[in-house]
């Protein structure tokens, strides 16, 4: 591991001007996924600024009625949160359908949101990658791609996103609380992530030095009636091959509101937001809930290792709206 | 760079310098001679080097040491008192619940740490109803809670039912 200078700032504000006046500087949280990546030599930050006591480390209610979670809140706690599994059921399912129960205790909730992709070509520095090394080519493009994207994909770089906890968080409408250089902003999540295009090196809109404080879920009734459900080729500790994250509120046999998010199909947590406007106001029936995945994944565009994944994903997509519709 | 650091580790107070590189699990094992934490994948993928950190379990393969300064750990060396073996580590022993016993330490700190997320009424994924106050640690609960813990002599046949065993209590 390269050596670098370890820093534990007194307050965010001093951990946000440390790193922004060092550009070889990163944030260190829970680090289950940064230590091992520096470990892999993949990540070479030269000083790790600790800011896992800095921030909110609890769920708060807000005052206009959603909830509001730090980010320094670990990924079984925000799991076991009463509130969290009756309002926001969803959330709580992807995060046990992740990882293990060692790293659900460590890794943290803005920890998770920038975790990097698990690409294999990412973690292997003797090959190519544009993540890792801008320009240096796609070892993924024409090799083993089965866990690679389908959607909205670039020539530079067909990576997925890992979180399951990011999917869920994209179909309850959360938003992203960041402190900067700058001061603070709040991000809608589907405006986190980024598409490679030609700078797959960025996985977030994020600007060097600021730091995730907390994540804010909106006030909706609805979202209570909300499920994740993950396909992966074991039954527990491994990433998604596709999940999706959804919520559902039928009147009268119609959909009134629906949010879908997909996971292991994209760059980044991919909001369905094509397939949400063709269900509003339809029978909330098979057919139509078939039909508006379709469209969803209308634009596809599989590998050569992963054409599975459309087919997949309008499966899974079906049915777990489907046991949205029938619970309520 | 170097840092000092203060880790209680089973009970004693350790102060020592070290490198910031250092890993949790390399302070245990390199500086303060605690072997029973074990270096597995070092990725942490297997659960071998699974210590109670700050009370919870964690993959001490993945933390830095400086970043747990002034941090309470057990391993499974710490889980016995007084020279008496942990109900968890006797019953492996009556399971039979290993075989070549490398995982079996991080096997054991990591049951412990299990219970306990039970007891709390933390759900699982495997949980059919995450309202329940009360978890009832099946089989099918154990194997989804300790799926960080690999055993490659593949021993689980009698690794679930011995921490069933302690589970019931």
């Amino acid at each position: 591991m390269r050596p670098y200078a370890y820093v534990r700032a007194g307050d965010i504000d001093g951990a946000v001007a440390t790193l922004a006046e060092a550009p070889n500087a990163a944030f260190l949280a829970g680090g289950t996924n940064l230590v091992d990546l520096m470990k892999l030599g993949v990540e070479t930050p030269d000083v790790l600024v600790d800011v896992r006591r800095l921030t909110l480390d609890r769920v708060e209610d807000l005052e206009e009625g959603g909830l509001r979670i730090g980010a320094a809140v670990p990924n079984s706690v925000l799991a076991a949160d009463r509130k969290i599994r009756t309002r926001y059921p969803a959330l709580s399912q992807a995060l046990l359908a992740g990882a293990s129960g060692q790293l659900r205790n460590v890794a943290t909730t803005g920890g998770n949101l920038l975790q990097r992709t698990r690409c294999v070509y990412f973690y292997d520095t003797t090959t190519p990658c544009n993540k890792r090394v801008p320009g240096s080519g796609c070892s993924a493009k024409e090799g083993h791609n089965k866990n690679h994207a389908v959607l909205g994909a670039s020539e530079h770089c067909v990576a997925t996103h890992p979180s399951d906890m990011a999917v869920a968080m994209m179909a309850l409408d959360a938003f992203v609380n960041v402190r900067g250089p700058e001061g603070e902003r709040r991000i809608p999540i589907e405006e986190l992530h980024r598409l490679p295009g030609d700078e797959p090196q960025r996985d977030t809109i994020l600007e060097h030095g600021e730091l995730i404080t907390s994540v804010d879920l909106p006030p909706l009734v609805f979202l209570s009636n909300s499920k994740y459900r993950k396909v992966r080729e074991r039954a527990s500790y491994a990433f998604a091959l596709v999940s999706v994250a959804a919520a559902l509120e039928v009147e009268d046999g119609v959909v009134r509101e629906v949010r879908i998010a997909l996971g292991g199909m994209a760059h980044k947590p991919w909001r369905a937001t094509k397939a949400e406007e063709a269900l509003k106001g339809e029978p909330a029936n098979a057919a139509n809930f078939r039909a508006a995945a379709d469209i969803e994944l209308e634009d596809a565009e599989p590998l050569r290792d992963n054409a599975f994944k459309v087919p997949l994903a309008r499966n899974v997509i079906t049915r777990t709206l489907l046991e949205l519709s029938e619970e309520r | 760079m170097d840092a000092e650091i203060t880790l209680k580790v089973d009970g004693t107070e350790y102060r020592f310098v070290a490198d910031t590189r250092t890993t949790l699990l390399d302070a245990l094992r390199e500086r303060l001679g605690k072997t029973s934490p074990k270096k597995g994948c070092d990725h942490g993928q297997c659960g071998a080097c699974t210590v109670l950190l700050d009370g919870r379990r964690a993959n001490s393969c993945l933390a830095l040491a400086v970043a747990y300064d002034e941090s309470e750990i057990v391993t499974a060396e710490g889980l016995a008192e007084n020279g008496d073996l942990h109900p968890m580590q006797r019953a492996f022993v009556e399971h039979d619940g290993y075989q070549c016993g490398y995982c079996t330490p991080g096997q054991i700190v990591s049951a412990v740490g299990m219970i306990e997320e039970a007891v709390a009424g933390w759900p699982s994924h495997v949980t059919e109803d995450p309202n329940l106050e009360e978890i009832a640690l099946d089989d099918e609960e154990i194997r989804e809670r300790m799926s960080g813990n690999l055993c490659r002599c593949a021993a689980y046949a009698n690794i679930v039912p011995a921490i069933r065993e302690v589970s019931k209590r």
